[in-house]
This record gives structure tokens, sequence and C-alpha cells, in this order.
């Protein structure tokens, strides 16, 4: 079975200067793999580059064998890869209901229909309320999603992501500036809800990244200077020296 | 429906609410049906006819700018193409008498409308935004240029006229009489309301919402941004058709005034005075706008710069429009606050109103020293006569504006707080402000 995701030779380079050199990188189907190294390394743009936010300098992106790097962020998304962003990027003046039925409509079949009344497409009403009970919003169901707490900010930016029942996702960074508790939610939450699929996560909580992650891959100034199993990552001389220092000692 | 769909998303509209909504458009209907009977007068006949046009147009306009965040200079040139297309069908259609009624003409402008909407707007809504707005003043300009240049279709400075009255007959209808135009206007207005307000409830119209929110989000959710522009660009292209095409009717004439800049700004004014943010606002807004220039020409000379202030304050003060002012209040009202802010209300008016006489006061002054100094002092503006040459009349000016100004700053610092005072109350009895 071919990788979930998998990079070859993706470099990414903004004039003279290169951010990304030469990743590659393997994530299996229904793996969870975290990606992690210092500010700077290079994880967000990774994630850009999947996701067709970007294009990549030279190298490509493939998902189940197929390449997908150069096509529009859109038709990635219809072909089941999702991301969530590290700084939250929800409808700000739509509820959160509507955000959510938003992500649902695409992957219903919707399209751009102009002739089916939204409150008349039971799918997209049941898709939409589970959703909005996985992410434990339903009392916030009506408040614009700009006037939700942070924390709860974050929980819709994960139920968009996955939403659309997506089976590749990747969340960038989908706990920092939580508290303890709030983060402890958001990674059952996360847990719950990538169930069977492929998880691919840019996190610093280290706590979350052993909690969570299958394997590890380590980027440190636009490379991956280690991949494998957190055993095998929390020994690895290279990383502790690059990134982890005493912290995960 | 299953079990998690009926106690998590929120309730489907009941019986009632049902009976309340259709209730409300056949209460539109019949209100357009006996309008009428009530205001018979020839002037009153015309004035409706011009507010159902600028309906239609300013609701086609809050497709772009209130549902999907597109600012447009250029929407004129949809409305004018389906008034030129119009006046041609009715031409063609009267030569070679076809078996078109002139009801169905309004459908002919509208196509017009949606075709050049779909031919120019491909590139435009490649970007909302600076880039959109840009290309849309572009495009007015190109079309309005060529309408003074293009003789045979658009007919130079005098335009092409047409006779309405000599088209297949539905009834007995000549469509000569004014009360028939305005039956036709209501009709068609009532239609391109309903079908425009259908529009905001279905998967594309709720992705426009989310297009106007956030482009970027939206394609990460399978959504082409650009296709959702383009599609809600068409769309509004298609009913700014209609209206034109009504209002050629109208008029029995088209002429470059329907594509140029003027109707383009009038249409935005109109629209945005309303408020953007709610269904209603461009209704009212064409309301209150028809009503304004029909009213303040008479009155004053000078009423367009009446309009621009007029535009600024609810841009500065108001920008949710008069629907947004009045839609502010309906928390207060329902928690039964709203009698609370009536004291500060009324008070804040006194010192208000005289700023802005004080204002129309100098304003008149000046405009009669500027602009034709050599005419007779005596002068009269809004149905008062006074002497702009008279010291006593400026210092009232001055006084008025001046005092009225630092009263009324006083009154509106009340008003701030009886208004918080006022939501808080609501808050508390749970209602969202």
């Amino acid at each position: 079975m071919s990788a979930a995701i998998e990079l070859c030779g993706v470099e990414k380079r903004f004039g003279e200067i290169a951010i990304i050199r030469n990743i590659n990188l393997s994530v299996a189907q229904g793996e969870r793999h975290a990606l992690i190294g210092p500010n700077g390394a290079g994880k967000s743009t990774t994630f850009n580059l999947i996701s067709g936010y970007m294009a990549p300098s030279s190298g490509s992106v493939l998902m189940r064998g197929e390449k997908i790097s150069g096509l529009p962020p859109y038709q990635i998304n219809r072909r089941g890869l999702s991301r969530s962003f590290q700084v939250t990027n929800v409808f700000a003046n739509m509820s959160v209901w509507e955000n959510l039925r938003c992500a649902v409509l695409w992957s219903s079949g919707q399209r751009y229909a102009f002739w089916k009344n939204i409150d008349r497409l039971p799918e997209v009403r049941e898709r939409t309320a589970q959703i909005l009970e996985d992410i434990n919003l339903t009392a916030r169901r009506d408040v614009p999603a700009g006037l939700l707490t942070y924390a709860e900010q974050r929980a819709l930016e994960i139920g968009i992501t996955v939403a659309g029942g997506a089976d590749v996702i990747l969340l960038d960074e989908p706990t920092a500036g939580m508290s303890h508790a709030e983060t402890e939610r958001a990674v059952a939450l996360i847990r719950r809800l990538t169930e069977g699929r492929t998880l691919l996560i840019v996190e610093h909580d280290m706590s979350v990244v052993f909690g969570l992650a299958d394997r590890i891959s380590v980027l440190v100034y636009g490379q991956i200077i280690a991949s494998g199993t957190p055993e095998e990552i929390r020994g690895n001389p290279k990383v502790r020296e690059a990134y982890l220092g005493e912290e995960a000692a | 429906m299953s079990e998690i769909a009926s106690h998590v998303a929120p309730p489907l509209p009941a019986a009632a609410d049902k009976f309340k909504f259709y209730g409300l458009w056949a209460g539109a209907a019949a209100a357009l049906l006996l309008l009428p009977q009530i205001f018979t007068s020839g002037g009153s006949l015309t004035t409706f006819s011009l507010i159902g046009i600028s309906i239609i147009f300013s609701l086609s306009y809050n497709i772009l700018l209130g549902q999907t965040g597109m600012l447009s200079f250029g929407h004129a040139v949809y409305y004018g193409l389906g008034g030129f297309l119009a006046i041609h069908a009715i031409n063609i259609i009267t030569a070679n008498k076809l078996p078109i009624p002139l009801p169905l003409v309004p459908l002919i402008g509208g196509l017009t409308g949606l075709f050049f909407a779909a031919l120019l707007g491909w590139v435009s809504t490649k970007r909302s935004g600076t880039a959109f707005a840009m290309i849309s003043l572009g495009v007015a300009e190109l079309i309005a240029s060529s309408a003074l240049i293009l003789r045979t279709f658009f007919g130079g400075e005098a335009g092409i006229s047409a006779n309405r009255t000599k088209l297949l007959r539905l009834f007995g209808w000549s469509f000569g009489p004014q009360i028939q135009i305005y039956y036709l206007v209501a009709a068609w207005t009532l239609i391109a309301v309903i079908a425009m307000y259908a529009l905001t409830r279905t998967p594309l119209g709720r992705m426009c919402n989310a297009v106007r929110d956030n482009p970027e989000r939206v394609q990460f959710v399978g959504y082409n941004p650009h296709t959702v522009r383009y599609l809600a660009f068409c769309f509004s292209g298609f009913f700014a058709g209609i209206a034109g095409a009504l209002a050629a009717i109208n008029f029995e004439i088209a002429n470059s005034a329907y594509l140029g800049a003027v109707q383009s700004g009038t249409v935005l004014f109109a629209t945005y005075i309303g408020g953007v943010g709610f269904f209603i606002g461009p209704i009212v807004g064409a309301i209150f706008v028809t009503f304004l220039s029909l009213g303040l020409s008479d009155l004053t000379p000078v009423w367009q710069l009446y309009f621009g202030l007029i535009f600024i304050a609810v841009v500065v003060f108001a920008p949710g429009g008069i629907t947004g002012l009045l839609m502010m209040h309906r928390p207060l009202l329902k928690a039964g606050t709203l009698t609370q802010m009536l004291p500060s209300y009324l008070m804040a008016l006194v010192p208000t109103l005289a700023m802005i006489v004080g204002l129309i006061l100098s304003i008149e002054t000046i405009v009669h020293y500027t602009v034709n100094p050599g005419d007779d002092s005596h002068i009269k503006a809004f149905g008062v006569s006074f002497d702009a040459a008279s010291p006593t009349i400026w210092a009232m000016a001055a006084i008025l504006l001046i005092g009225g100004f630092g009263v009324a700053r006083k009154t509106w610092t009340w008003v701030g707080h009886a208004w918080d005072g006022a939501t808080s109350v609501a808050r508390e009895k749970g209602i969202a402000a």
C-alpha cells in the first residue's frame, strides 16, 4: 500500500533563501505522525507545501501515490486532505453551526448548488450536528465564531478541519496557547476525531507529541534530521543536541 | 431524522414560523396590490415604480457587497446593458410583430445582464478587495465610454427610445398608463426579491458568506473562492439586468446615463445606507434614497452635497446602515429596556437638530456666495426663505452650529450611558446584544 503522504526531495526557496531543503518524508496510512523542530525550522511551510497553499520549488508531494503538489488547495482538499491553521482561521461573522456546515457541504456533494434549500439537506444537517457534538460546542451553536473563547475557537478550528471527512488530517499546533487542562481536552478530542485516519501534526508541547504520535520526524533548518518512533527519537543524540536538549531527558 | 440532528441541530422552522414567513410574503404582495388604491396620483405611482426598480438593483448589488464581500464600482454596466437590450428587444418585437408580451421583456434584460456578467466577470472575480474594485471601475469606464462611441447600438447622447404599448397584449393591457407599469414593476420586484432571498438560503448562498468572511479558509473546505465569487457575480448581473430593463420600460428610453458612474455610485450609496449586513437593508436603502433624491432636489440646489454628507455620516457613525441601527435595538425591545433609551434620545434630538439647522444655514449661505454671488441674497432652502446677506443669519448659523455641537456632544455621552445600562440589563436577561 502506498503511503498516505510522501514528500520526495521537496525544496522551497524564497528568492535566494531556501526554507525547505530537500525533505523526504513518508507517512503511512492510519499513522499519527508528529513533526517537531525549533521555531523557524520550516514546519508550517511544510504544511503549506503539502496542503497546496504553496507549491514546492522542486520535488513533489504524493498522496496515496498520486502527485498533489502544484494543485490548488481546494482540489487537494477534495481528494481527502484537510488542514488546520496555527493562527485560528474560521468564518468569524458566521455562527459555529454555519462554520461547521460550510465545512461539510462539499463532501456531501452539494457543490455550488443554488437550487437547493440549505435547511432541506438532512445529510448535511446530521453530519454538522455530529461534528458540533464531537467538539463539545453544542451550547455555543448560534454564537458567531469571532465571539468564542480562544480554546473554543481552537476546537472549532479542529472541527472545521475534520468535518469534511478527509482521511488525511494536518493539524498545525492545535494546542498552542492553551492551558494545561485545555491541552488535555484538546488531545483527547484529536485522538477521538482522528481515529482511523492519517494524522500529521506540528506541535511544540512535547507531552502532546510523545503521548499522541506513532512516529516523529524532527525538522531543523529545513531538513529532516531524524525520523522514527518516539523511543528512537528520544534516544537519538543528534536530536537531543539540536532540539530536545534537557527538556525531554 | 436521526437522534443527533434532532437535539443538536438548530430547530427547523415550525409550522407557525412557516406560516409567519409565507404570511410576510403574502402581506407584501397584498400591500403592493393595494398601494395604488391609497396613493392614486400619477406622481406617486411613478415614485413607487422607481422604488421597485431601485429595490431590485440594490439587492442585486448586495449579492456582491453584503453577501460575498465584493465592492463594485461598476454595477450599472449590467443594469444599463439590460436596459439597452430591453429597448432594442421592444423595437425588434414591435417591428416583427413577434408574439412576446411586455412583461417578459425584463427577462431579456436579465439574461443580458447575466451574459455580460458571465463574460466580463471571470477575470475580475479572481480576486476580491482592491483588485476587484479597480477592475470593476475600469470595465465601467470602458462600457460607459463605448456608449458614446458606438452610436448605432447606444444612440449616442440622446440614447435609444421605444414605444412600450405596441407589443402583444395580455388581458387587454397596453402598458401605456403608469398604473399598469406600476403593477408590472411590482410583480417583478416581488419575484426578484423572493428569488434573491431564496438564493441566500442555498449552499451557494452560504458559501458566498464564507468567501466574504474568509476566502482563504474556503479553499481548505473544498471550495474554489473564485468560482463562488464568479457565480455570485453572474446572479448579481442577472438581477441588475432585470432592474435596468424595468427602468427602460418605465422611461421608454435607455441612454448612456444608465451605464455611468453616477448610476453605479447611487446603487452603492442606497445599499450601504440601507445596511449591507441584512437582507432587508438594501430594500430600506432603496426606499430611503429614492424618496430622498426626489424630495431633496426640490428643496435645495445642492442636494447632492447633502447626499454626500448623509453617506459620510452613515459610514462613520452607523456602519450597519439604517437597518443595522434599528436592529441594534432589537435586544432592548425583547428585554423591555427600550423605554430607558427614550429620554436620552429626546434630549439628544434637540441640540442635534439645532446643529443640523445651523449646518444647513451655513451651507446654503456659502453656496449662495460661491455659486451665484450676483443673485438676490434672499434665498429659499428647504421651504424656508432667509437673507443670506444678513449678519443676523450668519450669527444664528454659527450659534446653532457651534452651540448645538457643544451641547449635542454632551447629550450623546448620555445616550451612550443609557445604552450601556439598557444593554447590560438585556444581557443579564440572557438576550445577546
